[in-house]
């Protein structure tokens, strides 16, 4: 079978991208988000919003991409803000004691100031 | 708890596109047997994180490799659902079963996370290597029902024999 792509949105505004995957990140799709979140973090925006309103499922590679991009975004002084992250997918981040470690918001708004 | 046997038998190969396939009958099944939607998901969470495991790390990504995925009821005496055992085997190079950990969660960094998410969520996880000439490994995990699913969202199950 092919390299199975989802669909990644991703917007601009000022300093300011957001990044909206659609559907579950697993192991067969978290490289579409990781090229997303790259390219994103290449031109090294003030702030990084990812809008996980469209992800119902996210298993260990789709949170090994996050934390890869959390890493990058550091060393590039990009603010990186998770958002709209529904229970579900927060369960992943509590099992691997991540939820502490990023900046996690309920709605796009609150991203825009956390 | 004893075992009703293997119902379910699914043989797969090593291509990721399948883990989403793989989960929802992991998860459909899981709740038939009288698992709440969180134990249900947590079930799938562990079998798509061994799966990751066996096709990035037992078999190097490659995609045509066979996995093979077992799902045993587990009953009391009384035939009373109480869980379910998950077993996968694989023809993947063989491991010390005792090399395979968790790492340490303090140190954030991507990826090592699977094998410390299975043994999270659920409650028996035992790695082997398998007997014969093919080689490989076997994993077989099971979890135990706790907080069964609200009346009506399951259906008689496997061990309600002789029911409606």
């Amino acid at each position: 079978m092919p390299e199975e792509t989802m669909r990644v949105v991703t917007q601009t505004e000022g300093g300011t991208v957001t990044i909206a995957p659609e559907g579950d990140v697993d192991l067969a799709r978290s490289p579409t988000l990781r090229a997303a979140l790259r390219q994103a973090l290449a031109a090294k925006p003030q702030r990084l919003v990812v809008d996980l309103t469209g992800v119902d499922y996210m298993d260990s590679s789709g949170v090994a991409t996050l934390v890869e991009a959390l890493q990058t975004a550091r060393r590039g002084s990009t603010r990186l803000v998770l958002c709209a992250m529904k229970e579900r997918v927060r369960s992943i981040f509590e099992i691997a004691r991540l939820d502490g470690v990023f900046t996690i918001v309920d709605s796009r708004e609150k991203a825009a100031t956390a | 708890m004893t075992s009703n046997g293997t119902h379910i038998r699914l043989q797969m190969v090593s291509d990721p596109t399948y883990l989403s396939g793989a989960r929802e009958l992991v998860s459909a099944v899981s709740r038939r047997l009288g698992f709440s939607e969180e134990g249900s998901g947590q079930i799938a969470l562990a079998v798509d994180e061994a799966l990751c495991n066996i096709i990035r790390h037992g078999y190097d990504r490659r995609r045509d490799r066979p996995i093979w995925l077992s799902l045993n009821p587990v009953h009391d005496e009384q035939n009373r659902a109480q869980g379910v055992t998950i077993v996968l085997e694989d023809e993947a190079r063989q491991v010390d079963p005792e090399q395979i950990r968790s790492r340490d969660l303090d140190e954030v960094r991507p990826g090592g996370l699977g094998v410390h998410i299975i043994r999270e969520v659920m409650d028996e996880v035992r790695y082997e290597r398998r007997p014969g000439a093919a080689g490989g490994m076997k994993l077989t995990m099971t979890k135990r029902i706790t907080q069964p699913a609200p009346a009506g969202e399951t259906g008689p199950g496997p061990c309600a024999r002789g029911g409606a």
